[in-house]
């Protein structure tokens, strides 16, 4: 039987649960003997700890015990970095627990444990913690200063500064006909998930089973357990549902050291759930960016370099991929266009504020801001129109494989594996309606200004360096499929399901279950990140299916004494030689695991249209029509990566127009609850569009699929930012920084009608 | 103190502290755990439920304010053999991604096409604005709902489980 299941729009397995209420969420785990642990955190964001008295907490009916950072034998450990662990981050590294300084407000000072949530939050409030208040520094240009250090002993605020080059670019600037220098700031905003973090840890008999792992469980066992002292085999990390991942989900937190620490401290089973002001403080915060960039051009419109540093706001340590999107902005300013002469350098600025890490489009929604902000205003200058502006300098079907700049340190090269850029953004400007729509740019309509704006970008996914998975035959003939991916929300029970339904030729109800994610199901698992799941957990599933078949024929030759050779599989039954007919159910039991190997990434691409409506009295902006075309090589389920897109994009808006972690010039953080983070809701943005297509399948996986999910963020702060500066071109206004509150908008149309008096932008 | 009130269809005492909310008391002194926690703050819905018919954030009510109500939860619009017209057409949309969220989307727009079957798009928008989903995009979600709308047309009235 061949099967077509990879490809088709199939329901989710996982909505049969979700929609019943029967997920299971780490909160939803209650074991005998459960202990709440509640944290402490600093409310101030620089200073020295002095002392912390805990006598009045304990005297608490139903506290057990309040751990503090000389609860921990050696002292408390420091979190790896998981991504570019480089020797210059070693020792911005983050403490466990705050040990001796405080540095920015939210970090971990205590941990009660009580045998309930509220009478935890009773005795946070009688635990005295005296702190020497030291100057903060609140945003990347004290920080440079350079006068009040957070790591005093380290000397600088700045740990590292990343290059990324290609050709000459200095020599292209001398030379070239026209040069343009522009600043630009992106906000601070965070993946937010809806369901706050949790950790439960079990301690028995030398054994720890930590629940509520996620993302990466495999690689955060490995920190536990040389932090805990531990054989890795002495942990299980076990992967409940997970209610969205964002890149901040599942990363290795304080909090996954310290639950499972107080669990075998008390040798009772230690419960921590997140509430939503600690998540808007503790959970990893991103974006927040600035540039100083210059682009050269011939007078053709051909560019010919881009040259600038960007300032990114690390907030108070390197978390495990705190360095990812500094890194990003660097190496993906250029994105898909065609730019022969790059030196960008970012460098990280270590600020008393909640430390960063990704957030999906790590680097990408800043840099994609950056750079479609420049080639409008660059267009613009030159008189060239912004769609063939860019139609010129996309790269070609015939660059690819294309080099991307050098990035250094941590010298690394990559390439843009496939794809035709001209055709998803042709295809974007006539689903949009470009042409017809393009005679509304900047009219006054009703009282609103029309806006347009058009933009091309690049998501990259698929990162190695291995994924392992394997089958397992029931005992009723059917397969269960166990992976080291891991699931966040994404549905990958049902498109691995597709998968291996796909590669055995057998119906996809006879895949029993796909168990992903938790430490017990594979030899060894990377989970999710950087788009990788369906390339890498997909091409290794392919390869236990061939595992699986030569077991098999293996095991039947041994049994129907002949050769392998002679065993045929034909969807789930064994045929062999003398009338020899079995099904898998004669085989139950027999497990394969399957591996894949990359060094390569995928590039998915597109490109995205919007039409807004402003309203320039009160700076508020409509979504009129937005059409994104993403093009993502082989789709194992359109509507799953379809709902990706319109997800991403919805958060990409948000972070365009809404979200931003606002903190003031003493790192305190002004932000405490969803009333003050502004997220998208149901009626914000009900006129969005995406299509997905496969027109040019990954070349570097025997799939062919792209990892995909990201590119509606990346794109969506440079489009909105230039659809709003067209709507209100008659103001002058040229949005240079983002989010586009109702503010910030109305600030520009006030200082665009009184050029005169100085009002900012 | 002790409350008493109908949860799903069935009575029940429970023992609790004044200041318990009902949704810590239905997640874990009753176990229904598809009630979601989200903010406790009334913000994100996540902790939808019916109380005698109306959709109520179950982080702003205390327990003790359930006494002699109707609760109906996400367990109780559900059935073990196949799912609700509401839910098969949350699937059928993509309407549903970490799930999270889910279930006070459900609860709402149980309540919502129960008084309003005829209602139109921005209605379903107007009131799932008040329930925050972070992956799907709302689109989705909208549609689902528009399109569950005839099973709650039929005379017989919400085809729902047991409420």
């Amino acid at each position: 039987m061949r099967n077509s299941f990879v490809g088709s729009p199939v329901e989710r397995r996982e909505d049969l649960r979700f929609t019943r209420g029967r997920g299971q969420y780490v909160d939803d785990l209650s074991p005998d003997g459960l202990l709440y642990a509640v944290i402490l955190r600093s409310s101030v964001a620089h200073g020295c700890i002095r002392s912390i008295d805990t006598a009045a907490a304990l005297k608490i009916e139903g506290v057990h015990a309040v751990i503090t950072a000389q609860d921990i034998p050696g002292g408390p450990p420091r979190i790896a970095m998981r991504l570019q662990p480089l020797p210059e981050f070693k020792p911005f590294e983050q403490s466990v627990i705050a040990d001796q300084k405080v540095r920015y407000v939210g970090e971990p000072i205590a941990v009660v444990l009580a045998s309930s949530v509220a009478i935890g939050e009773d005795a946070l409030e009688r635990i005295v913690v005296d702190i020497e208040s030291l100057p903060a520094v609140s945003d990347c240009e004290t920080s440079a200063k350079g006068d009040r250090l957070l790591f005093e002993e380290h000397g600088t605020n700045c740990p590292m500064t990343f290059t990324a080059k290609c050709g000459d670019a200095d020599a292209a600037f001398e030379t070239a006909a026209y040069v343009r220098r522009e600043k630009f700031r992106t906000g601070r905003h965070y993946g937010l998930t809806m369901e706050p973090r949790g950790v439960m840890a079990e301690w028995a008999t030398g054994r720890l089973t930590v629940s509520g792992a996620a993302k990466v469980p495999f690689f955060n066992r490995r920190i536990l357990a040389k932090q805990m002292g531990l054989p890795e085999t002495a942990i299980a990390m076990v992967e409940n549902d997970v209610g969205g991942g964002f890149g901040a989900r599942g990363e290795f937190y304080p909090e996954d050291f310290l639950i499972p620490f107080a669990a075998r401290h008390v040798g009772r089973p230690v419960k921590w759930i997140e509430d939503r002001r600690e998540n808007l403080m503790a959970m990893n915060h991103a974006r927040q960016a600035a540039i100083d960039v210059e682009i050269a051009c011939a007078r053709d419109g051909t560019i010919l370099g881009l040259r600038g540093h960007a300032d990114v706001d690390m907030g108070a340590y390197m978390r495990t991929n705190g360095a990812v999107a500094a890194r990003n902005i660097a190496q993906f300013m250029s994105g898909p266009y065609r730019i022969p002469n790059i030196k960008l350098q970012s460098s990280l600025w270590m600020t008393n504020k909640t430390p960063v890490g990704t957030y999906r489009g790590p680097g990408r929604f800043e840099a994609d801001f950056f750079r479609e902000r420049l080639l409008d205003l660059v267009a613009k200058d030159l008189d060239i129109d912004r769609v063939e502006f860019r139609r010129r300098n996309l790269i070609r079907a015939s660059d690819m494989p294309y080099r991307m700049p050098t990035i250094t340190p941590f010298e690394s090269k990559d390439e843009i594996d496939s794809g035709d850029y001209r055709l998803s953004l042709d295809r974007c400007l006539q689903e949009f309606g470009w042409s017809d729509k393009e005679k509304l740019q900047e009219r006054l309509i009703d009282g609103r200004y029309h806006g347009l704006a058009v933009g091309c970008f690049i998501e990259g996914g698929a990162a190695g360096p291995k994924e392992t998975a394997r089958l397992e035959i029931d005992p009723d003939g059917s397969v269960a499929v166990f992976i080291g991916s891991s699931a966040v929300g994404q549905g990958v029970e049902t498109v691995f399901a597709q998968i291996a339904a796909d590669a055995l030729e057998i119906p996809m109800d006879r895949i029993s279950g796909v168990h992903h994610g938790s430490t017990a199901y594979v030899s060894d698992g990377y989970g999710a990140y950087h788009s990788r799941s369906v390339v890498m957990g997909g091409s290794a599933l392919l390869d236990a299916t061939k595992n699986l078949h030569d077991l098999i024929r293996a095991t039947a030759s041994k049994r129907y004494s002949c050769a392998p050779s002679d065993i045929k599989i034909v969807e789930d039954r064994i045929i062999g030689p003398r009338g020899i007919s079995a099904t898998f159910a004669d085989f139950v039991g027999l497990t394969a695991e399957g591996i894949f190997l990359n060094k390569k990434h995928t590039y998915t691409y597109g490109a995205h249209a919007a039409h807004v409506t402003v309203d320039a009295k009160i700076g508020q902006v409509e979504i009129v029509d937005y059409m994104t075309v993403v093009d993502c090589g082989r789709i194992i389920n359109p509507m799953t990566v379809r709902g990706q897109v319109i997800g991403s994009l919805v958060q990409g808006l948000g972070g365009a127009l809404l979200e931003d972690l606002v903190y003031d010039d003493q790192g305190q953080l002004l932000i405490g609850s969803l009333a003050d983070y502004l997220l998208p809701t149901a009626g914000d943005f009900p006129n969005l569009r995406a299509i997905v297509t496969d027109m040019f399948p990954s070349p570097i996986n025997p799939l062919g699929a792209k990892g995909a999910g990201e590119g509606g963020i990346i794109s969506a702060g440079g489009i909105v930012a230039n659809a709003v500066a067209n709507a209100l071109g008659t103001f002058g206004v040229e949005p240079r920084e983002l989010p586009l509150t109702p503010q910030r908008i109305w600030e520009m149309v006030e200082a665009g009608r009184h050029p005169l008096t100085k009002a900012s932008a | 103190m002790p409350v008493s009130f109908e949860v799903n269809g069935k009575q029940v005492t429970v023992e609790v502290e004044p200041r318990m909310t009902l949704v810590d008391c239905l997640r874990h002194q009753l176990r229904l755990t598809g009630t979601h926690v989200g903010c406790e703050h009334g913000v994100c819905g996540a902790c939808t439920i019916l109380v005698d018919g109306e959709a109520v954030r179950a982080c702003l009510m205390l327990a003790v304010q359930a006494e002699g109500c109707n609760v109906v939860t996400i367990e109780g619009l559900s059935n073990d053999e196949a799912l609700t017209p509401l839910q098969a057409s949350f699937r059928r949309h993509h309407a549903v991604q970490c799930g999270f969220c889910t279930p006070g989307m459900i609860t709402t727009a149980h309540a919502l096409l129960t008084e309003e079957p005829d209602c139109d798009a921005d209605r379903v928008r107007e009131v799932l604005s008040g329930n925050i989903c972070r992956c799907t995009g709302y689109i989705s979600i909208v549609e689902a709902v528009l399109d569950a709308r005839s099973a709650y047309r039929k005379s017989q009235g919400p085809p729902e489980g047991r409420s």
